[in-house]
Parts: C-alpha cells; structure tokens; sequence
C-alpha cells in the first residue's frame, strides 16, 4: 500500500500535514509517534472514516482515495480502533459471523439457514487464546478479552493488510506477550501488518520497518535499530 | 353481544400484532428512531381502500399496499440517511405530518376529511368475508404468515446485520457492509408488513379518514414496542394484546364518548412513562435503544 501526501485538519488543528508511507507486503510496518501526531487520524484516512484534503492512497496498484468506507473494507483493508469498538448488544459468535461472512444478502440469508460454522469460529478464537462460550455477550467480557476479540474480528475479517491501532494499549504484562506472539506468527504466515504503537520498545523488535510521525509528518523512517537512535526521533520523544 | 365483542377485539389484536412487530424490526432490531410509522399504516390503508374503491381486486389492493408503504419507507430511509437519533426521529415526525397533509388537501383523491366510506370486505379466490368470525380467521393466518417472515429475518444473518447496525454503524461498514443498504432493507420489510396492516384495518373498519392516522397514533405503537420490548417479537405480541385490550376495555365502562379517547392517551402515557422508569427494556426486550 501506499500513501501519498495526505492532509487533513480539523478546524485549526492541523493533524495531518503531508503524510506518505509505503507498506510493504508481507512485513510489519510499525507507525510510531507521541500523542496526537495524526497516527489514528492517518488511519481513519485511509479507511475513509473521515475524508482527507488531500492524498492520495494506493492498494495494490489501485486507487482508494475515493472509495467509500464499506468497499475499501471489502478491498481488503482490515483495522482496528484504538478504543475497543464491539456491538455492544451481540454475542462473540455474532461479531465473528458478521466479520468472517462477506454475504449481506437478504434473500440469501432468508433461505439459506446455515452461517459460519462454530468450528471455524472456535478456530478464530484458539488463534487470539480468547477462551469463553461463544453465546458469551460482549458486555461481559473483560478490558483484556475485548481487547482479543476485536483483533480476532479483524483477523477474521477477510484481508490482505490488517492495521491495529494500539493492539497492546492498557492490557497486562502477560496478555502483551500473547497479542505480540499473535502478531508475530501472523507476520510469519505471510501477513501484511501495520500497527501503531505508542510504545518504542514494543514495536523494536517486532516490526520490519518503523515510521515516525510527529505533528503529521513522517519524521524517520528506516531499521528499528537506526530508528532508535535518530536524533529527530528522540527530540520529538522527549520534547511530548 | 360479548362474543361479538371479544372477535372484535381478536381482530384488532391480530392488526395491531403486525403493525408493532413490523415497527420494531425498524426501531427495535434496526434502530432507526422512526415515528412515521403510523404514516406508513395510513399509506398502506389509503392504497388498499382507493384500489378496491376503483374496482381492482382485494388482493391487488393489500399487496400493493405492502408495496407502496415500503417505497415510501425507502425514501425515508433515503433523505434522512445522514441523521441519526433524536434528529432522525424529527425528520420523520416530518414525513409523518406531510403524508397527514396530503391525505387531509389533496381532496380529488382521497376526499379530505370526508373520509373513504364503503371499503370493501376482503376478497380472494371469489369468496367474499362476510362475517367477523371469517375476519378473524383471515387476519389471523395473514398474522401468523406475517410474523414468521419477520421472524425469519430477523433470525437470519441478515438480521444480525440489522442489530449490528442499530449498535454501531461505522463498526459494520469497517467490516465491508453497506450499513444504508441494511438500514433501507430493514425498512422497507418493515413499512410492507405496516402497509398490509393498514390494509387489513381498512378493510375491516370499512371507513377511513385522515385522522384515523393522525401523529398522536404513534404513541399507542410506542407502548406497545416499548411495553413489550425493543428488539423482542414476543413481546411486542404481548404488548398489542395488552394496549389493544386497555385500550378497548375504556368503553366498557359508561364513560361519555369524548372523555374515552383522552383517557385512553392518558393510559398509554403512564403506561409508557412507567415502563421507562421501572424498566426501560420493558417486559421481554433485549436493548436499550437510546
Ligand atoms: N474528529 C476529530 N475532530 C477534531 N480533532 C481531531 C479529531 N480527530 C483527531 N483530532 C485531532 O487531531 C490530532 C491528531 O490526533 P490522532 O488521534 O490522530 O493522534 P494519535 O497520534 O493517534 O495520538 P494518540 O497516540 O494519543 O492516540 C489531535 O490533535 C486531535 O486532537
Ligand atoms: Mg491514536
């Protein structure tokens, strides 16, 4: 995928302000930054969730800065939010049938009775280690297991580039190492993943390749080892 | 007398069934915060009786009446698919008071306040419903046949879709849904079953006017969604029985005729007003829906 001078601003703040990335395929591409330098903004760009200024963004040789939200879903874009987003009144079974089923047909689904078998569903969930019944609603589920729903829902969701903004945002030490071994073996199954994070040290040894964002530019990019010690990098760090 | 009576009630029961389940696959399942409902009805009504009146038969007349409500019900969903809430349920308090207008001036058609007298028993294959016990019978089957499509759907992937997009729109699109397709889908399956609703109580009353389907009516629908439960066909069925009977057990007593319309509001209103301050999901329902 790439991104190519994307702007956008909100009244007077000016959250994106040039952006261009290129992910590459098969590899995790991290996008760091500190609060508010335009990483969830970037994505609600490209997910069409608000329209840009400006920009232009590619998928695979194809243009998607015009598409509407629901159709660059179907294209292949898969994400996440930053603040767990569920439908507050659906089972675990519900959200996954909803994400792994491409079919929104009426009269399909008045006479066909079967979905997506509960195996298939089970299967989604053994990858993320979220171990509750599937009648479960989502209300009843804890912070962390959330957390794993929403990325199970956005693995399931039929891709070719996963984004998760925060993945590990306030989850426990533990749970961590699990989300990071997910992403990991996903990125050895061939995935393309882009990932935000807030925290440097997490995405170090995880990611292919790291972006720097700061007050919605690309500050850096490169190796995570050369990334740490660039003095762009740290000055926009520590001056948060 | 009292038998008379009580198929007279079943009657309406089996009505105002489809009418309130057919409402709460819009505002329960779907949640689209819809108080045109009534306007549907009264559309559906109006088609249906001015069909038969010009001579087309009954079951031209209930079908189409289905078919124009959920036209209708699309452009609905259609110019108010930017508003949300409290918003969207102005906007159709709008349509509803447009379709009130026209029923009520464009007098060529539909006679103004005068009203449509006469409308026809229903009809089919050449045998004519005379009695009420026959009535019952029909409206009966056409409830059960009704129910079980609307349950279907909302027991369906399809309907699972509806109830994600009630909870979270954007969720549904980020995972590769048409939300308006869903939303404009889910109303128009609902404005059909209010549509042949308004049908049956066409043909049943035999006289219509415009203040049959007046604003204020969408209260006693509320009730009975409310009452019963967003998101629950049962309980809306329970919900008609209950605001059907209430309503109708008023004239039982030796009340004057104009105090028994304003007591019958009263009634539905602190019945509402209870059911949302005691326990707002209601008897059987499953969401909060604001
Ligand atoms: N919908 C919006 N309306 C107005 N301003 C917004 C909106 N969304 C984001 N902003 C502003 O744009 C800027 C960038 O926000 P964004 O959420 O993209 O930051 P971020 O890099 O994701 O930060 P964090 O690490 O805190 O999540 C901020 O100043 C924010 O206040
Ligand atoms: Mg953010």
């Amino acid at each position: 995928m790439l991104i190519k001078n994307v702007f956008k601003r909100f009244g007077g703040v000016k959250a994106l302000q040039g952006c261009s990335l290129e992910i590459e395929k098969g590899k995790i591409t991290a996008l760091i930054g500190p609060n508010g330098s335009g990483k969830s903004t970037l994505f609600n760009a490209i997910s069409a969730l608000i329209t840009k200024d400006r920009g232009k963004i590619e998928l695979e040789g194809e243009d998607i800065s015009r598409m509407v939200g629901y159709k660059i879903a179907k294209k292949g874009i898969s994400r996440t939010f930053q603040e767990v987003r569920l439908f507050k009144h659906l089972t675990i079974r519900d959200h996954l049938q909803i994400a792994i089923s491409d079919d929104e047909s009426l009269i399909k689904s008045f006479l066909v009775f079967d979905g997506i078998s509960d195996k298939r569903i089970q299967e989604v969930l053994d990858r993320v280690h979220l171990d509750k019944p599937l009648g479960t609603f989502v209300t009843d589920l804890s912070y962390g297991q959330r957390k794993l729903l929403d990325l199970a829902i956005a693995i399931a969701k039929p891709h070719t580039l996963l984004m998760l903004d925060e993945p590990v945002a306030g989850v426990n030490p533990r749970l961590r190492k699990v989300i990071k071994e997910v992403l990991v073996r996903l990125s050895k199954e061939g995935e393309t993943l882009l990932i935000i994070e807030h925290d440097m040290n997490f995405v170090m040894d995880l990611a292919d390749v790291v972006y720097v964002l700061d007050e919605g530019r690309v500050i850096a990019h490169g190796k995570p080892k050369t990334i740490q010690k660039n003095k762009k990098v740290l000055d926009a760090y520590l001056g948060e | 007398m009292l038998e008379n009576y009580i198929i007279h009630i079943a009657i309406l029961i089996c009505i105002y069934t489809i009418f309130s389940v057919s409402y709460n696959v819009a505002l329960g399942y779907t949640g689209l915060i819809t108080l045109a409902h009534v306007a549907l009805y009264g559309i559906g009504a109006y088609t249906s009786a001015l069909l038969t009146r010009a001579g087309y038969p009954f079951i031209s007349g209930i079908l189409l009446a289905g078919v124009v409500a959920a036209i209708f019900g699309f452009f609905l969903v259609y110019t108010t698919r930017k508003l949300k809430g409290d918003y969207l349920a102005m906007a159709t308090l709008g349509f509803a008071f447009v379709a009130y207008s026209i029923e009520i001036n464009w007098t060529g058609l539909t006679r103004g306040a005068l009203g449509l007298p006469g409308i026809v028993k229903p009809a089919l294959f050449g045998f004519r419903i005379g009695s009420n016990v026959e009535m019952l019978l029909f409206v009966f089957i056409v409830a059960v046949i009704s129910i079980a499509i609307m349950w279907r759907i909302v027991r369906s992937g399809f309907g699972r879709l509806m109830e994600a997009t009630r909870d979270d729109e954007t969720g549904v699109e980020v995972l590769g849904k048409n939300a308006f397709a869903i939303k404009a889908k889910a109303m128009m399956i609902s404005a059909f079953f209010a549509g042949i609703a308004g049908s049956l109580f066409a043909h049943y009353i035999s006289y219509i006017d415009p203040g049959t389907f007046y604003l204020t009516e969408i209260i006693l629908l509320l009730t009975i969604v409310i009452v019963g439960g967003a998101a629950s066909m049962r309980g809306s069925i329970i919900g008609a029985v209950l605001v059907v009977v209430v309503g109708d057990v008023l004239r039982l007593f030796d009340l004057p005729s104009v105090l028994i319309g304003p007591s019958r509001h009263i009634i539905y209103a602190v019945l509402l007003l209870c059911v949302l301050l005691y326990r707002p999901r209601g008897i059987l329902g499953r969401v909060d829906l604001i």
